[in-house]
């Protein structure tokens, strides 16, 4: 009985997340748009994750180097390491592992502050003073999420090429020019077009689930505590659905 | 459409501003408000008086069009509240000032942030100008005239409910809705806010109903008092009237 329950909670809930994604493009979409909301929200999301998604990616690159390079001497592919590195990061772990720093970083940071605002009236007030909540909180921070994290997973992407550059420069002497010059070669637009364009989905989750989580926080400060981290869960598993989804359609296209 | 501030609320003082007929709200099988009627004169001040849970906010948030009556009408200035669409609710707002339990304000913006925020939004026909001078009679309105670059976290309970107040006025609303204004503060504060709300009300020629259990903010604050019991109307009367009346539900208030 207790699993049924569960289980029709569970479908509650996905269709209304469903019904507030579809809200964003029928309600967020309409003017007024609230485009000095939308550019904090860009300044806000984007250009202060950029330290910690330029961190995260280049020791992710340097790690991975390192981590590969005794398994590929020892098959007598050391040369190509930087091909091989190169392609894994810009394909999948560039753009999975942006994704999921950016949902526990921002999915948190939004169900947090909606939740907030909820439990403390102030989504009500601004209804009250004549602005549309959904418009001016959820529309613009999602807007914000969708159009950032591509941009992010690209500067990521790059540090953890930098990364992997000087990974490879610890046990032996590789140019930077000749380092870059193999990985541009190796990459093709079919390797890179499909990574981006997963991100602005990845985005669009991430900003989705932060705010439903926030929108709808139960009453009290654990109902907070509980929507940032709900939040970072559910963006988590949906980025890796998405990024499933994403290997098959690629596929399905002969681009894999 | 841009509109000006209310310059001045003008009418007869028996006309009849809010109009509350047969309202039902229900949450689930609770059902909160049952049949409740409700009539607010201009330059009137109604102390809705009731138990936690009576369904006293549900009451104003219904009359604002937070929420969604289940059946009856909300006539404000003649329109139907529940009827409205958003942008004529917009219009309705601008003429009537809410002091949410909580004060509510925006915690990422700083006290003229907050104050201006309804001024701008309302697509109000004001300039900057116009807009430094409204901030700053507000802000002198409720004697906190050097707040303005503050932040809401470094404020005090007292002076966070006056700053609420001071945002609820800057519209100069023609009715105003008090959701528990004297919640969670020290005595001399509640006060200090109860003589506060006379004197903006007087000033401004404002309507009001006021949520309240506070005995003394009733006291201070009514022309009349309406106890909600049940759901509904029990009583209507002056803050007098309901001391004397030996009816039980209404002594328990007073004892």
């Amino acid at each position: 009985m207790d699993f049924f329950v569960k289980m029709r909670e569970y479908f509650n809930q996905t269709g209304n997340i469903a019904r507030f994604a579809g809200n964003f493009f029928t309600v967020g979409m309409k003017p007024r748009y609230e485009i000095k909301e939308l550019l904090a929200q860009c300044y806000f999301i984007g250009y202060n994750s950029l330290p910690l998604v330029g961190l995260t990616g280049f020791i992710m690159g340097l790690v991975l180097t390192m981590q590969l390079r005794p398994s590929m001497v020892t098959y007598g592919v050391a040369t190509e390491l930087p091909v091989m590195v190169g392609i894994a990061i810009v394909r999948e772990i560039g753009p999975v592992i942006t994704g999921l720093i950016f949902a526990g970083k921002i999915g948190s940071s939004i169900g947090a502050e909606l939740g907030s605002m909820k439990v403390t009236e102030q989504i009500d007030a601004m209804e009250v003073a004549g602005t549309n909540p959904f418009k001016y909180l959820v529309a613009t921070r999602v807007v914000a999420t969708t159009l950032m994290l591509p941009i992010l997973t690209i500067l990521g992407d790059a540090f953890s090429l930098f990364g992997a550059y000087i990974g490879v420069n610890i046990k032996s002497v590789t140019s930077f020019h000749l380092f870059f010059n193999d990985i541009f070669h190796s990459l093709a637009y079919s390797d890179l077009m499909p990574a981006v364009i997963k991100t602005f989905f990845f985005g669009f989750a991430v900003g989705i689930i932060g705010c439903y989580k926030g929108y709808f926080s139960n009453k009290g400060t654990r109902g907070v505590g509980s929507s940032a981290n709900s939040a970072v869960v559910l963006a988590s598993v949906l980025i890796f659905i998405i990024d499933l989804l994403a290997v098959q359609i690629t596929d399905l296209f002969g681009l894999n | 459409m841009k509109t000006a501030v209310n310059a001045s609320n003008t009418g007869s003082k028996n006309e009849a501003v809010i109009v509350i007929e047969n309202l039902c709200k229900a949450f689930g099988d609770n059902m909160v408000l049952d049949d409740f009627n409700l009539t607010v004169h201009r330059d009137e001040n109604v102390v809705v008086l009731g138990k936690s849970g009576a369904g006293k906010s549900v009451l104003i948030k219904c009359i604002i069009g937070l929420l969604k009556p289940d059946s009856g009408s909300i006539l404000v200035f003649g329109d139907n509240v529940p009827e409205l669409n958003h942008e004529d609710l917009d219009r309705i707002r601008t003429k009537v000032g809410f002091l949410f339990q909580s004060n509510a304000l925006y915690d990422s913006m700083t006290v003229r942030e907050n104050l201006e925020f309804s001024l701008r939004r309302h697509w109000i026909e004001v300039t900057q100008h116009d807009i430094d001078n409204l901030v700053k009679e507000a802000l002198e309105n409720v004697g906190l005239p050097n707040t303005a670059d503050m932040m809401p976290a470094e404020l005090s309970g007292g002076m966070a409910k006056r700053i609420a107040l001071a945002r609820t006025m800057i519209l100069k609303p023609e009715i105003i809705l008090y959701d528990e204004p004297t919640t969670g503060l020290d005595p001399v504060t509640a006060r200090e806010i109860d003589k506060l709300i006379v004197k903006l009300q007087k000033k401004y020629k404002a309507s009001s109903i006021i949520i309240s259990h506070d005995m003394n903010c009733v006291k201070n604050t009514a022309d009349r008092v309406v106890l909600l019991l049940d759901g509904k109307c029990y009583t209507d009367g002056t803050y007098e009237e309901l001391h004397m009346s030996a009816d039980k539900n209404v002594k328990q208030f007073f004892e």
